[in-house]
């Protein structure tokens, strides 16, 4: 009994030291991208929660906000003292943004969810073709 | 005004759930020209007052897994100093070519991926 306890803790502590090393990679991966490319950190972090790190999923959504929201704050600090910030268009935007939000977040019970993750994905190509040619 | 609806489209999209930003910073770098650097701190700022609003309503409802957090949040703090500085040396034209390499996997994973990340 005593020994098999034993196996059991030196198991959970392995795990926990290995699940310790995920999250260190997790971090620094969304980190990098999101400061990188100022976007994409949750393309990252959800699936990452939820595949290595065994996270329910509407949990990732929310949990992955929480840990973007600190690094989008670091990195717009660093592209704002290197003059990369243009409020005149950026407050437009997010004017828009803000309504979209609302906008979104009302529909996303009525639209299918799939023919519009097709839609846009197809948009990501295409825009991505144009930007490197 | 397309500075508006750019943001409008792309606030709903993201509001969706499906990722606003990879169809915010192409649209402002095809459509309005604006710089690759310039769209992307938009998309930064943009999303920090966003997530404040999401975050209260899922505080509320207890969607947020607080065990997790803090491991990853401190070597991510890391990874944007990194990041955001790799992106401040190059130059526009070069940080929008790797931004569509990006961009160009991103679009081709979620075309192809399964509509639920995993049945777990």
């Amino acid at each position: 009994m005593k020994n098999k306890n034993n196996h059991k803790n030196s198991n959970t502590n392995k795990k926990s030291g290995c699940d310790l090393i995920k999250k260190i990679a997790i971090g620094i991966i969304t980190g990098i991208v999101n400061g990188l490319f100022g976007s994409g950190g949750g393309t990252i972090v959800v699936p990452a929660m939820v595949l290595l790190l065994d996270v329910e999923e509407h949990k990732a959504h929310a949990t992955a906000i929480l840990i973007i929201l600190p690094l989008t704050i670091i990195s717009a600090f660093f592209y704002f003292k290197n003059n990369y910030v243009d409020w005149d268009i950026t407050w437009k935007v997010v004017i828009g943004g803000i309504a979209g939000g609302y906008v979104g977040a009302k529909l996303l019970n009525i639209c299918p969810e799939n023919i519009l993750r097709k839609i846009f994905a197809g948009f990501m190509i295409f825009a991505a073709i144009r930007m490197l040619w | 005004m397309v500075l508006i609806l750019i943001g409008l489209v792309s606030g709903t999209i993201g509001g969706m759930g499906i990722g606003g930003g990879t169809v915010l910073i192409p649209a402002l770098t095809l459509f309005v020209n604006t710089e690759q650097h310039i769209s992307q701190s938009i998309n930064l700022i943009y999303f920090i007052p966003t997530a404040i609003i999401a975050l209260i309503i899922h505080i509320k409802n207890k969607r947020i897994d607080f065990k997790i957090v803090l491991p990853i949040i401190i070597p991510g703090i890391i990874g944007a100093i990194i990041g955001s500085c790799i992106a401040i040396k190059f130059s526009s034209n070069v940080l929008k070519k790797i931004f569509a390499v990006f961009l160009l996997i991103m679009g081709i994973y979620e075309m192809f991926r399964k509509s639920k990340l995993a049945k777990n």
